[in-house]
């Protein structure tokens, strides 16, 4: 019997199914093993982390993007299934990517390193998972190391989603074992898609992808009806009409079809160039006779953590915007705008889901294109409400309104930590002096817990999470998610070069702790400013107030002893290099400053934060 | 034909000892080779002076001459006079030429300052750096304080009407009092010129090591600026005037020389790492003795490298150079806004059609220099 064709697949022999697991767990170990088994990749094909596509990726271990393959798969009981894994992205910042790669399936593997039990991104995902009604498969992996603890964390995923412990598989990815088991139970207790064929077309985009060979590449889950190609499509949020130029499935490199039915994943090309006319979340159906009503849960993705990227080369700029241009095709959340800064020069203020979200696209924008850069210190958006009643949205500390403020709006998280019970004292510490509110705590096992805080977000995007690993010897995992906004006592410190604003170095911080941010950013500056031929103050204020000073003193000597016939063409040579870097330091009011100082002060933020 | 003065600078590339600080092209051993030993040196000298005769084509005399190092006076007063003769064979010296011999107080003699002032040398100026013990073992000169006052008045007693002392001040250790007495006993002994240098730490040398392991704390600029005017109006008192920003003289003995390097004057440099400057281009001998000495043994050109220097590099030098001494340079062709902005602030002011640095504007002339120049 020929294993089942995409477009003419039985929904009762589909399981559609993802991993959720914490970086490092081993998920696509996991997915490199049900690729072998299945024998969609032969053991000559295979090599490490075969669906991580971005160097990124795999050098960190994590997934960006997420990934659908289907699997044919004849299972212990003689029948053909197929099996599709969606893979998912595994971090905080991507928390929305996350609930649509789970609105498209019907189960979720919940795997567990074996020696370390469950992290809090994985619970916060499991959390999503079962509000999606999605059946759970727990699995311990990595029980073929010496630290593994299988019978202690097979009771704490017991307790968490109340079955049996002897429910827990046990596997190791990197062995095999029990990957097999795993399968049968995939096909066993997983439930088939239900749909009805004879419906409106409609499909849940839980990906898109710009290739710039094919342009973009969507990857779907048709709910109801069926896909053909050559039909053209519509976008339900935008109403935007596409011609379908490929269908197909992946396996794990794609394959067209003739199209899609009730139940299948696949991937659809239409030919357009930005992913922001496939938006994740979205639903995809006929131009012709097409739905009314979408599917639920789109929303428009929403930057949440803003930083200035300034090429570091002044002349890199144009460089920088063509490249934005070209990652913006494959990163629908990423927004930015052209700033200008007297410290910096000309950048962009850039717009994120989070701070690996900032990581993640600095990282490319130097690797892929070939960019040095120095990004601004990250903040959160701001509603600030004027005396007059106006609002402003701050997305930038130098936007903050100088005159009276009524009252300002900072978004805030609630966030979920889990860390050994050792560590609960440290970490509340932590928390309250980041300014959170305990919203609660639970014990998961004897030795392991669960604190769930409500965060000013700002506070996370400084170095929360750094202290947090460092303060638990890295046992603690953190997961948030937004949760609206609240009023706060806020200040904006600015740091003055001579009396000349240095608008790099404004910040919105709260008022305790204004004072110590003013004295840090002085103190550093102190060393890092070349003494000028004038004595140079450096404040920090709030408004006109000042609440930190130091003083560069006015150099007194800037010249070379001696100079005789042999110093002549070095004494040239030096005053020749000094005036081309001369060239490039940045004059705030009379004071020259090397781009170093400014890139050494931002880049050291928060080491001296953490000396606090 | 150029009409600039020609000068001729010779290098002595041996001491006996080497300083913490130094980090001159100079050598411990007496042995370095054929032609390149103490013993063998003058005459490999001698041959780049015979070649240098056939590289100058005028006929302009020797103004000057300069022999420094290291330790001129290791080679003993006969070579140094054998040397300055080859000068005169070949270049014909001028009459009334300066002539002067870099010594160290500790390799001279009565007898052997008799002899080089018989011999034709004018001028001795002696490396004198600090007259307090303290400072001398942290630079780790072997001469004693007295010993360099005595060499000073055996020089005037052979008959030397210039004689000059070098000093290092702002060195670890040393007070303001310390440098004062310094000052003080070398202008009493009866110099009649003066070089002071703010201590540098050159990279590679002992001196750098100990500041890097914490074991001397770095030179301060701060200290090293109040320093030189201690320095200043001492001499000034003393009525030795300044001349160049490291240099202070009474007037008519400046070291002409000197003045040459700062002046766009023409010299040639002998010896190995010297340098040589002829009508805008400028070159420098191969660095070690040896393969100098080698070079120069099989009928070759002793250099390492040369450039021509371009149009605006030549305005830069005249600027960074002339700028060093009491006549300045020239107004015109001198950005205005600069020029204001420096008067403005002190560091220059006007002397007829040139501008000259303030004694502010001396501590500031590499600063001076930059805003000058495009």
């Amino acid at each position: 019997m020929p294993a089942p064709q995409p477009g003419r697949t039985d929904p009762a022999v589909i399981r559609n199914f993802c991993i959720i697991a914490h970086i490092d767990h081993g998920k696509s170990t996991l997915a490199d093993r049900m690729l072998q088994i299945t024998g969609v990749v032969d053991d000559r094909q295979m090599r490490a982390q075969y669906l991580d596509r971005m160097d990124i990726e795999r050098e960190r271990g994590i997934t960006i993007k997420s990934q659908a393959v289907r699997l044919p798969y004849r299972a212990q009981d003689g029948h053909d299934y197929v099996l599709n894994l969606i893979d998912t992205p595994g971090h905080v910042d991507f928390t929305y990517e996350v609930s649509r790669s789970l609105a498209a399936c019907e189960g979720a593997v919940l795997l567990v390193d074996a020696a370390q039990g469950i992290e809090a991104q994985t619970l916060a995902n499991l959390y999503l998972a079962l509000e999606n009604d999605l059946q759970i498969i727990p699995v311990l992996n990595k029980i073929d190391l010496p630290a593994a603890q299988p019978e202690k964390y097979a009771a704490e995923l017991a307790h968490i989603i109340g079955c049996s412990p002897d429910d827990v598989l046990k596997v190791s990815a990197k062995t095999g074992e029990g990957v097999a088991d795993l399968l049968e139970e995939v096909v066993r207790t997983i439930p088939a898609p239900i749909g009805d064929p004879d419906a409106p077309v409609r499909a849940l985009i839980f990906d898109s992808v710009y290739d710039t060979y094919r342009g973009v590449v969507t990857y779907v889950r048709v709910i109801d009806g069926h896909v053909s190609t050559r039909e053209r499509i519509q976008m339900m949020s935008t109403r935007a009409i596409h011609d379908l130029l490929e269908i197909g499935v992946i396996s794990p490199e794609p394959v067209p079809s003739q199209g899609l039915g009730v139940g299948e994943v696949g991937y659809l090309i239409t030919g357009v160039k930005d992913v922001r006319q496939s938006r994740v979340g979205d639903t995809v159906t006929l131009a012709n006779k097409g739905a009314t009503e979408a599917l639920g849960g789109y929303r428009d993705p929403k930057p949440m953590v803003f930083s200035g990227l300034y090429p570091i080369d002044g002349s890199d700029y144009p460089a920088l915007r063509d490249a934005l241009d070209k990652l913006k095709l494959n990163d629908a959340a990423l927004v930015y705008e052209p700033e200008t800064s007297v410290a910096l020069g000309f950048g962009f203020r850039c717009g994120f889901l989070g701070l690996l979200h900032l990581e993640i696209v600095r990282e490319r924008l130097e690797r892929e294109f070939n960019l040095d850069l120095i990004s601004t210190a990250p903040n959160v958006v701001y509603r600030v409400i004027k005396d007059d009643g106006s609002e402003v949205t701050v997305t930038n500390p130098s936007e903050f309104p100088s005159g009276k403020v009524a009252e300002v709006y900072e978004p805030v998280v609630r966030s979920t930590i889990l860390a050994p019970s050792d560590f609960v004292g440290t970490i509340m510490e932590l928390c309250q002096a980041r300014r959170g509110v305990l919203l609660g705590m639970d014990y998961l096992s004897q030795d392991r817990v669960e604190l769930r805080y409500t965060l000013p977000l700002a506070e996370i995007v400084f170095d929360f999470f750094d202290q947090l690993k460092s303060r638990t010897k890295g046992y603690a995992s953190l997961d948030y998610e937004p949760s609206g906004e609240q009023s706060a006592d806020l200040v904006k410190v600015d740091i003055l070069l001579h009396g000349d604003t240095v608008d790099a170095f404004s910040a919105i911080v709260h008022k305790d702790k204004a004072y110590a941010y003013g004295v840090a950013m002085t103190a550093k500056l102190r060393e890092l400013i070349p003494r000028q031929q004038f004595e140079v103050p450096i404040q920090a204020a709030i408004g006109s107030r000042v609440i930190a000073r130091e003083t560069v003193r006015a150099i007194r000597k800037d010249v070379l002893a001696k100079c005789y016939g042999g110093d002549i063409t070095r004494k040239r040579k030096l005053l020749e290099k000094q005036k081309e870097g001369k060239k490039r330091m940045k004059m705030v009011g009379r004071v020259e400053v090397p781009q170093e100082a400014f890139i050494a002060a931002l880049s050291t933020g928060e080491e001296t934060a953490a000396k606090k | 034909m150029s009409r600039r003065p020609l000068g001729f600078y010779v290098h002595v590339p041996f001491c006996a000892t080497r300083c913490g600080y130094c980090d001159f092209n100079t050598y411990t051993a007496e042995e370095l080779g054929a032609g390149a030993s103490r013993s063998t040196y003058a005459d490999t000298v001698i041959s780049e002076i015979r070649w240098a005769r056939s590289q100058v084509r005028d006929d302009r005399p020797v103004s000057t001459v300069f022999v420094g190092g290291g330790t001129p006076t290791l080679l003993g007063a006969g070579d140094l006079v054998r040397i300055l003769d080859a000068i005169d064979a070949e270049f014909g010296l001028e009459p009334g030429a300066e002539v002067t011999t870099e010594a160290n107080p500790d390799s001279v003699s009565p007898a052997m300052l008799q002899e080089l002032r018989d011999g034709g040398f004018t001028r001795v100026s002696f490396g004198v750096q600090s007259l307090a013990r303290h400072v001398l073992e942290v630079l780790e000169r072997t001469h004693t304080p007295g010993r360099a006052l005595e060499a000073i008045a055996e020089a005037r007693a052979a008959g030397f009407a210039h004689v000059s002392a070098d000093l290092i001040y702002a060195t670890p250790g040393e007070s303001d009092e310390d440098l004062a007495a310094s000052v003080a006993a070398v202008l009493d002994a009866g110099v009649d010129h003066l070089s002071a240098y703010s201590l540098i730490v050159e990279d590679g040398t002992r001196l750098a090591a100990r500041v890097r392991r914490g074991e001397l704390p770095a030179p301060d600029d701060d200290v090293a600026a109040d320093r030189y005017r201690i320095i200043d109006a001492m001499a000034s008192a003393a009525g030795l005037e300044w001349y160049e920003v490291s240099n202070w003289a009474r007037p008519g003995s400046e070291c002409r020389h000197n003045l040459g390097y700062w002046s766009d004057a023409d010299w040639w440099g002998a010896g190995p790492g010297a340098h040589g400057h002829l009508d805008g281009r400028r070159w420098w001998n191969l660095k070690h003795p040896a393969a100098y000495a080698r070079a120069l043994a099989e009928g070759q050109s002793p250099l390492a490298g040369e450039e021509s220097v371009d149009d605006a590099g030549r305005a830069l030098e005249q600027v960074m150079l002339g700028v060093r001494i009491r006549a300045g340079i020239p107004r015109a062709g001198l950005p205005d806004d600069a020029v204001a902005e420096l008067a403005g602030e002190g560091l220059i002011e006007a002397s007829g059609d040139r501008i000259v640095l303030t004694s502010s504007g001396r501590l500031l002339a590499d600063a001076v220099v930059r805003r000058l120049t495009p």
